[in-house]
């Protein structure tokens, strides 16, 4: 296919995927603000939701206190925020508005009316209300947006590259999150798996739809030990790494075909450190330097894509 | 024209009283339906043009102020005689406008015969590049729009060809699918002509006009890109024929062929259905800073190695200067009579017409050569004292680039408006197809002028669209 309409397509999937997460994080953040001392300040509450989203730079250039109205109007509406959610939701559409000949018609028609109802939402204070109903619309449109293309797509390379740019994205999303809130919470390394904050831990779990998956397989108290299992290892939690991977690996092959390239060389490594890696040996190096370590390589794995097809040179 | 009252002919009703044959059962089904519920129609078709994107940017608006073209409930109906003489004058003139565009790149014998001025070969839109360049099958227009204007019973005129790119198909066949949503019920009283195989009639042409001995043609079509405002119409055909809507940077030149850039590397292409006008095609031919266009596709086009469509040079037979010498080349290409008529045109490169239209300005209506979209126009009849006098000193000063034809009153179809149902000013532009047969599906795009008294369709100038019917036996 046209390189110009698979890039379309991957950034297409990447911003809706890069949305929801948004959404998923401030959702969790707003409900944590209303559990009585959960965090010592509003600013200590609401930073991590910068970090994650990795513009805490960018925020203090504009905004002089992390309050919970400077914060979720800068993740969710700021068009001088270029990752928030307004402006991602909007880089999708136009995306798919460029491409809309290589979508199903019910994948276009889904992605513009979600740029139409996403109107409904301007200049409303979302910090003093309506914020979570804000959230489970972000949430609910992007499932619709994976269910239609999934359900109406021809499988063919537009539809793997739709998929490619959901689980880079949303793998590099995962690592993010895992990574800040276990830093947060655990600032000293020898507390790992000691005491824990019971709402903390299950906000993290709420936040990538792993709270009733975490019951259901652990049957048991809240360790972040745990948690960071189900987020990196497990590869029946289809918000973790190695199930992203489970993804985007086969997506490549059949992309390259007979070709051998780095994309299929970084993602079949990544692949089997999620697939054979074990967690005591993850934590003994670190979680941190594992999770740091990963999303430099995914965001590799993202260039060498760029590279060699959707920038594809006349050669 | 009903000369003694001036009034317009009237598709539903000539007279007050008085309702035309084809339209009894559509008048008995709209006099049981009430305004409110028309309205809603209305809207509801509104919504749905907006959520399936058929909108158009207007250009130096932010995305988030995508305009729709108005788009009018109650449709426009045409029997089945009316129809086949449309469609057979058209199909006659595509074919004579594709011969005389072969004619003025080669032989010019419609020079020698002294039909049409040597002064043709001096206009802008005459491509000296294209001399002595053989195109596929001789079809130089594949897609011609050809807007016909009526003004009575069994009077209609050919008001204007368009040759280069013309639009406007998309809303043909998206205001069917809409009407057909909307009106079920209407459906079933009339028996309506199907026109949902536009795309695959231009498929078959378009594969069939390919280089010489290419037997799997690969088929594009170049757009100019997202912010064109004809976008949706370039996605909309790519999507309806299956192939790929490229833009020029998707495009380059190598070896005498033309490649688009694709994820396995580059593939070659036989065929461009290209939605960009001349000028911009290639920057290394003609306007050097076009981003649009692809660095040395005019070369490989001039050597057969890729085919364009509409070729290259189309726009010297749509000219408004030309356009008087169509009926001409009708009987000198094809030795029949022109089965529909020109509007009687004055051209002020002559003394006496261009004498005779200064004296009656009032009355007539002044065009632009090169004018297009309703730009660059004098309506006589609806213009002020001083915008006239305004336009005698634009045409005293080159009066070669003026024609002047008389004001037609255009015939009234009932339209839904603010105030109710009203007759509005409507035209039609049927599309006629050419690839190894001159064809064209039964409809057209019907557009209105919305404010009333306006004789401007254009959707530039605030004019909507309507659905045509052509009624099967």
């Amino acid at each position: 296919m046209l390189s110009r309409t698979a890039d379309h397509l991957y950034w297409m999937a990447r911003y809706i995927e890069r949305a929801e997460n948004m959404a998923r994080v401030l959702d969790v953040t707003s409900n944590m603000s209303l559990v009585p001392n959960a965090a010592e300040s509003e600013s200590a509450l609401w930073a991590p939701a910068l970090e994650i989203a990795g513009n805490v730079e960018a925020f203090e250039a504009r905004h002089d206190a992390y309050t919970a109205a400077n914060v979720v109007h800068y993740l969710a509406m700021d068009e001088h925020n270029p990752s928030s959610i307004y402006n991602a939701l909007r880089s999708a559409r136009e995306n798919a508005r460029a491409v809309r000949v290589a979508l199903s018609a019910e994948t276009w028609e889904n992605i513009n009316a979600l740029w139409l109802e996403f109107q409904q939402f301007f200049g409303s204070n979302l910090a003093e209300s309506g914020l979570s109903v804000f959230c489970d619309w972000v949430k609910s449109r992007s499932h619709l947006f994976r269910g239609v293309s999934f359900g109406t797509m021809l499988r063919d390379d537009a539809f793997r590259f739709v998929r490619l740019g959901t689980f880079i994205e949303r793998a590099d999303n995962t690592a993010r999150l895992l990574d800040v809130k276990y830093h947060l919470l655990l600032p000293d390394e020898e507390e790992i798996g000691g005491a824990v904050d019971y709402y903390e831990w299950s906000a993290v779990l709420r936040s990538v739809s792993a709270f009733q998956a975490y019951q259901k397989v652990f049957s048991d108290t809240i360790e972040p030990w745990r948690v960071a299992e189900l987020l990196v290892l497990r590869d029946d939690m289809p918000r973790s790494l190695h199930a992203c991977f489970d993804e985007i690996t086969p997506i490549l092959e059949q992309l390259s075909g007979r070709r051998n390239n780095e994309c299929r060389r970084i993602a079949g490594e990544l692949h089997a450190r999620l697939h054979y890696g074990r967690m005591d040996e993850i934590f003994q190096e670190g979680l941190h330097e594992f999770l740091e370590d990963f999303v430099v390589s995914n965001n590799n794995l993202g260039n060498e894509i760029q590279r060699s097809f959707l920038n594809a040179a006349a050669a | 024209m009903d000369m003694a009252t001036n009034l317009p002919f009237d598709e539903m009703r000539p007279q007050p009283d008085a309702v035309r044959k084809i339209y009894r059962a559509y008048a008995d089904w709209l006099a049981g339906v009430p305004l409110a519920q028309l309205e809603l129609k209305r809207q509801e078709a509104e919504v749905l043009f907006r959520r399936v994107g058929i909108t158009f940017n207007v250009y130096g608006e932010s995305s988030g102020k995508e305009r729709l073209i108005p788009f009018d409930v109650i449709p426009r109906l045409l029997g089945a005689d009316e129809w086949r003489t449309l469609s057979a004058g058209a199909i006659q003139r595509v074919k004579a406008l594709n011969m005389f565009l072969h004619d003025i790149y080669h032989k010019q014998e419609i020079i020698k015969a002294g039909i049409v001025p040597p002064a043709i070969l001096a206009n802008a839109q005459y491509r000296p590049e294209m001399y002595g360049v053989d195109v596929p099958g001789g079809v130089y227009a594949h897609i011609a729009g050809i807007d016909l204007v009526r003004t009575g019973e069994n009077q209609f005129y050919v008001l204007e060809d368009n040759l280069r790119t013309p639009s406007g198909v998309s809303y043909m066949l998206e205001n069917r699918k809409m009407m057909m949503r909307l009106f079920p019920e209407l459906f079933r009283r009339y028996s309506v002509a199907p026109v949902e195989h536009y795309p695959q009639v231009l498929m078959n042409n378009l594969r069939a006009v390919a280089p010489p001995g290419v037997q799997e043609p690969v088929v594009v079509l170049l757009t100019p890109g997202a912010y064109n405002s004809a976008y949706f119409e370039h996605a909309f055909l790519a999507q309806q024929m299956g192939v790929d809507l490229v833009e020029g940077q998707d495009l380059f030149v190598r070896n005498n062929a033309v490649y688009m850039r694709t994820t396995e590397g580059p593939k070659r292409v036989d065929v461009i259905y290209r939605r960009i006008d001349d000028d911009y095609l290639d920057p290394l031919a003609f306007k050097p800073d076009s981003m649009l266009g692809v660095p040395g596709l005019l070369t490989v086009y001039r050597n057969g190695g890729v085919t364009l469509a509409n070729a290259v040079g189309t726009g010297v037979a749509d000219d408004k200067a030309t356009y008087i010498h169509v009926p001409e080349m009708i009987r000198f290409y094809l030795g029949e009579e022109p089965i529909l008529a020109n509007v009687p045109t004055y051209e002020l490169s002559k003394a006496d017409d261009l004498k005779y239209t200064l004296e009656h300005l009032p009355e007539l209506v002044v065009k632009e050569v090169q004018g297009s979209g309703g730009y660059g126009m004098l309506v006589g009849p609806a213009a002020s004292k001083k915008e006239i006098e305004e336009f005698r000193l634009r045409i005293l000063s080159s009066p070669t680039n003026y024609i002047a034809q008389p004001t037609l009153a255009l015939s009234t179809c009932p339209t839904l408006v603010e105030s109710g149902i009203a007759p509005r000013h409507v035209d039609l532009r049927p599309f006629v197809l050419s690839g190894k047969t001159v064809s064209l599906v039964p409809g057209a795009l019907c557009r209105v002028a919305l404010k009333e008294g306006s004789l401007v369709v254009n959707s530039s100038q605030g004019g909507g669209t309507k659905d045509t019917w052509v009624l099967q036996q």
